[in-house]
């Protein structure tokens, strides 16, 4: 489905007794039981709002039981998302509309509002049960505990059930729509269309008339509910975002890194591979490329996370672009075939969305806490390069590039993403058509004919290196003359013979260590973000960030900027090489902060290689940062020079 | 064209590469080694078609003395990664070599899978019962009781029985032959090679130094008449001198072995390798409890089924078939989109 996306009406006829207020953005957030489809009432709004163009970010919040006890804390689902009239890297740090469907997901989610917010809640949920499930010891609506937001009740389940009658459908039923009423309504309170969401209510429940029937009704009921109920003083208006011309989709991370790995095979002219096992929040992937079948794709459900990443090993063996995708433990199980294929030295991309851990840690929320598995999580010298995404669209590029270097070097390559990239979206400027790189495999091609005689197996080396990349030979079965065996055994220099040489062990752990170091001469030089640079030299602070927590950075950045403070910024995308330059960037500033959502890896890497006095801030809550937790830190570090001009403007995210 | 017509006739010599063997003197894998690499020439196959996989132990270092394509890989994970080969390149002809240790405890996951989802594999399975290449530990095929260094009392464990796994597990081929009848291992390795979908065979095998003579009392010289059953399908199950004995089904559901004089030839079992149900064959498999009973050799299942590359191949050419070859530019733009113009 295409639309142009048309700047000058809100798209709606409105009633004119109500006031219109612009917002430059507005965090919403929807919360309710996880059987009460938030997350799909989220989706939706998101799906209206890019569709009115307005740029967004979004973060899901899902408990890892299917159906915890309805009506408790534990099986609250939410689902936040910022729109904004100017370009945000976040999701928000506060809601300032909290949609409540009970008790519980009033009570787990109003702490997180800001001050003033508006609150929207199912009065019909507020029974006493409902409320002593939630932990509440009074009506929250009654006690005062709600007096700094706006709070307003809306019976939802019973207006849907009235609403769903002309259905015939028994009230039970009828109320499972309850949450499209509640879309209908905030939808109408942020003048967004309903169009696309009953295209795909028509869609997605297409077997279901009866459904699809109910949830149109609920929608527009929702809708009409905001029109005459004269329960808001005004709606409000969130402008379009000025974006740069281009064709845009709203993409999620674990879809964009699954598009990248298929493009990323296309480009190659290889068959994706991809041995998987399903883990959260990883799964996605899979059943993304199990969808698109007809690129050839191959997507073996393993028998374990072993077998995953062995099957992509084989199917590499073989001249597959062998892939496998995981998570947490995912990764723990896989590193000995890691480590095998770092000895075999054939392609194959490692895909961690990391989770919270250790163990199964918290299999929903989001960490950037195995950056130092990957790293280093093998027994022996074993190099793997390490690509890391920092946006949800940002997976489709990140994933390109694990795939050149797995092929150009024959190598294993991490592609690390996270729970926060891999269910988050956010729109997506699509690469205009035919301009992605090509890349060529170069697979060893069989001994010219005639050459048969007097060659034999031993004239073809296996372990003979190309001069600029180390690589060795990619050497398909089937290929007449290239016949050879490879394995975990140390193998010698150039005939990848067994050999348990001492010196010859040497050679080769320094060589796959110099093959791997080696591929930063093909990364591109760091560009530092540090708008003062040229006029009054480096600013007194870096700010070095990898992975997800780009967005809250950047955000973090702006708004110290916006204090009249001098700050720089530079972001990873390749934690392993780095870029070539790192060193020189690091050394020029005399202050380095690196935020990430661990105890302090990447702070530790640049420390041991660098010998630069970093400092880390860590988070380690299962959640991103927020940007004010960044932005005080920044503050902080940046000392006296920045109380001076401190408390010129906080809170909003401000426009670059 | 037939595969055999456009295929360069081969000797034994083509198939051995140039590496120096390196078992121990009197091990049964060379009796192996030498039969597989006798057969291959006459199986109408290419070297450059043909990819051992192994995993860890002793019967894991045969790839490297195959002039094939070969991998010598992890312990226990051979079935997995040759999963992916074959699925990625159905018109291979791949071969896993694996031991008792490696196919049944530490890659006993594996194993199973790749038999229930019928990948076109050949399985070649020395069970010795012993550890050999971590010097005699007991392995999940020894019997219980067994004195090991690290079961100094005895093992307590209760073996397994690999053609039960097998079958178990679904397997579509399933047979056992052993290292000391070469032409018998030869048929038996044929037939398994021919078979299109995951062949198991598991071939008795002396490890001289760690276990030296477990199988001898079944397949030795002067036992083998009298102990070793060959099940041949269609014929009634007989074996020992002049076909004196014979195994019979029981009208409580047990198999018996039996003198043929006492019940007659037409009482007894007739084998059906391709029965669908495979409950008779795991009764077979249980005939022996162990290594000093009279031990059926030969094939115990050979059914008909997809085999798991070609189901895959087809899923994906059905899926072509309906919309077409994959675009990328038209998979970015397959969700909503919208379009900024310039301002």
């Amino acid at each position: 489905m295409t639309s142009t996306v048309d700047r000058g009406t809100s798209g709606a006829e409105r009633d004119v007794r109500h006031g219109v207020e612009r917002l430059g953005s507005l965090v919403v957030r929807f919360a309710g039981d996880s059987g009460d489809g938030m997350q799909v009432t989220g989706d939706q709004f998101t799906a209206e709002s890019a569709l009115f163009g307005n740029d967004l970010a979004t973060l899901p919040s899902f408990p890892a039981e299917i159906r915890a006890p309805a009506g408790t804390l534990a099986g609250v689902s939410a689902f936040q998302v910022q729109i904004a009239d100017h370009e945000i890297s976040t999701p928000g740090d506060a809601p300032s509309v909290l949609v409540a469907m009970n008790p519980a997901a009033l009570r787990a989610n109003v702490g997180d509002l800001a001050t003033g917010a508006t609150v929207i809640v199912n009065s019909d949920a507020f029974d006493e049960r409902s409320l002593v499930k939630a932990g509440y010891q009074a009506d929250p609506r009654a006690d005062g505990s709600l007096a700094a937001y706006r709070v307003y009740e809306v019976p939802m389940t019973s207006l849907t059930v009235e609403a769903c009658k002309p259905t015939g459908a028994k009230p039970r039923d009828a109320e499972r729509s309850k949450n499209f009423f509640a879309l209908g309504l905030v939808s109408w309170l942020y003048h967004r269309r309903l169009e696309s969401t009953v295209e795909f209510v028509a869609t997605r429940y297409a077997s279901r008339p009866a459904v699809v029937e109910a949830n149109t009704l609920a929608l527009r009921a929702g809708w009409n509910f905001g029109e005459t109920a004269e329960l808001f003083e005004s709606s409000y208006e969130v402008p379009a975002t000025r974006l740069a011309p281009g064709t845009y989709t709203n993409v999620t991370g674990n879809t964009a890194l699954a598009w990248g790995l298929v493009a990323g095979a296309h480009q190659a002219g290889l068959k994706l591979f991809l041995g998987s096992y399903p883990i959260t929040p990883a799964s996605d992937i899979l059943h993304e490329l199990a969808k698109q079948k007809h690129f050839g794709i191959t997507t073996f459900q393993a028998e374990d996370e072993i077998a995953g990443v062995g099957a992509a090993l084989g199917a590499a063996f073989g001249g597959a672009l062998g892939v496998t995708t995981t998570s947490g433990p995912g990764i723990d199980l896989k590193a000995e075939t890691i480590g095998l294929a770092v000895s075999l030295e054939l392609p194959l991309v490692v895909v961690d969305v990391q989770r919270g851990g250790p163990s199964t840690g918290l299999p929903t929320k989001t960490e950037q806490a195995d950056l130092l598995a990957a790293m280093y999580g093998r027994h022996g010298e074993a190099p793997v390069p390490i690509v890391a995404a920092r946006t949800p669209s940002h997976c489709f590029a990140a994933a390109l590039e694990a795939v050149r270097i797995a092929v150009t070097y024959r190598t294993p390559v991490y592609l690390l993403s996270d729970g926060y990239l891999a269910n988050g979206s956010e729109p997506w400027r699509l690469p205009e058509p035919g301009t992605l790189p090509l890349l060529d495999p170069a697979f060893a091609p069989a001994p010219g004919a005639g050459a048969d005689e007097g060659t034999g197996p031993r004239s073809f080396h296996p372990y003979a290196r190309d001069p600029e990349t180390l690589a060795r030979p990619w050497a398909l079965p089937g290929t007449p003359g290239l016949e050879h065996r490879i394995g975990g055994i140390e193998k010698a220099d150039v005939t990848g013979d067994i050999s348990y040489d001492p010196a010859n062990h040497s050679t080769m752990v320094h060589l796959r260590a110099a093959k791997v170091s080696g591929i930063a001469r093909s990364l591109p030089e760091l560009e530092v973000d540090d708008p003062g640079a040229d006029a009054g030299g480096p600013a007194p602070l870096l700010v070095l960030g990898w992975g997800s927590s780009y967005g809250a950075i950047t955000a973090a950045v702006r708004r110290v900027r916006a204090r009249g403070l001098s700050v720089a910024q530079v972001h990873l995308v390749h934690l392993n090489p780095f870029a070539s330059n790192l060193g020189e960037v690091l050394a020029r500033y005399p202050r380095v902060l690196v935020p990430e959502t661990n105890l302090g890896q990447l702070v530790r890497l640049v420390r041991a290689e660098f010998l630069v006095d970093a400092v880390g801030l860590a988070k380690i809550e299962g959640t991103p940062f927020r940007v004010s937790e960044i932005e005080s830190e920044i503050v902080r570090l940046l000392g006296p020079m920045a109380s001076a001009a401190a408390g010129a403007a906080a809170g909003e995210e401000v426009k670059p | 064209m037939t595969a055999e017509a456009s295929v360069k006739l081969t000797t034994r010599k083509d198939w051995a590469s140039d590496q120096e063997v390196r078992w121990c003197p009197g091990c049964g894998d060379y009796s192996i080694l030498a039969a597989v690499q006798l057969l291959l020439p006459e199986l109408g196959v290419a070297r450059e078609d043909t990819v051992f996989v192994s995993g860890i132990g002793c019967a894991a270092r045969f790839p490297y003395y195959m002039s094939t394509y070969g991998m010598h890989s992890i312990h226990g994970r051979a079935p997995a990664i040759a999963t992916g080969l074959a699925l990625s390149r159905p018109e291979l002809d791949v071969w896993v070599v694996t031991g008792d240790g490696d196919a049944l405890s530490i890659g006993g996951n594996h194993l199973i899978h790749a038999l229930r989802r019928n990948v076109n594999l050949t399985i070649l399975m020395f069970n010795n019962q012993i550890y050999g290449l971590t010097k005699g530990q007991f392995s999940p095929t020894s019997e219980q009781g067994k004195v090991t260094k690290s079961t100094p009392f005895g093992s307590l464990d209760t073996p397994f029985n690999p053609i039960s796994v097998a079958l178990g597990a679904e397997a579509s081929f399933v047979a056992r032959t052993h290292d000391l009848d070469r032409k018998h291992m030869t048929a038996t390795i044929r037939r398994a090679h021919d078979h299109r979908g995951a062949a198991f065979v598991e071939i008795y095998q002396n490890c001289n130094v760690f276990n030296d003579g477990a199988f001898e009392g079944v397949t030795g010289k002067e036992h083998r008449d009298d102990m070793l059953v060959p099940l041949v399908h269609g014929e009634p199950i007989r074996f020992g001198p002049d076909g004196r004995r014979g195994v019979v089904l029981g009208s409580d559901a047990r198999l018996s072995v039996v003198d043929v004089a006492d019940v007659g030839e037409g009482a007894l079992l007739v084998h059906d390798e391709a029965r669908e149900d495979p409950s008779l064959a795991f009764m077979l498999s249980r005939l022996a409890r162990g290594p000093f009973e009279p031990t059926p050799i030969g094939v115990f299942r050979a059914v008909e089924r997809p085999d798991y590359s070609t189901l895959v191949t087809a899923q994906i050419d059905a899926v072509r078939e309906r919309r077409g070859p994959g675009d990328v530019d038209a998979l970015l733009r397959s969700g909503t989109t919208w379009t900024v113009g310039e301002s």
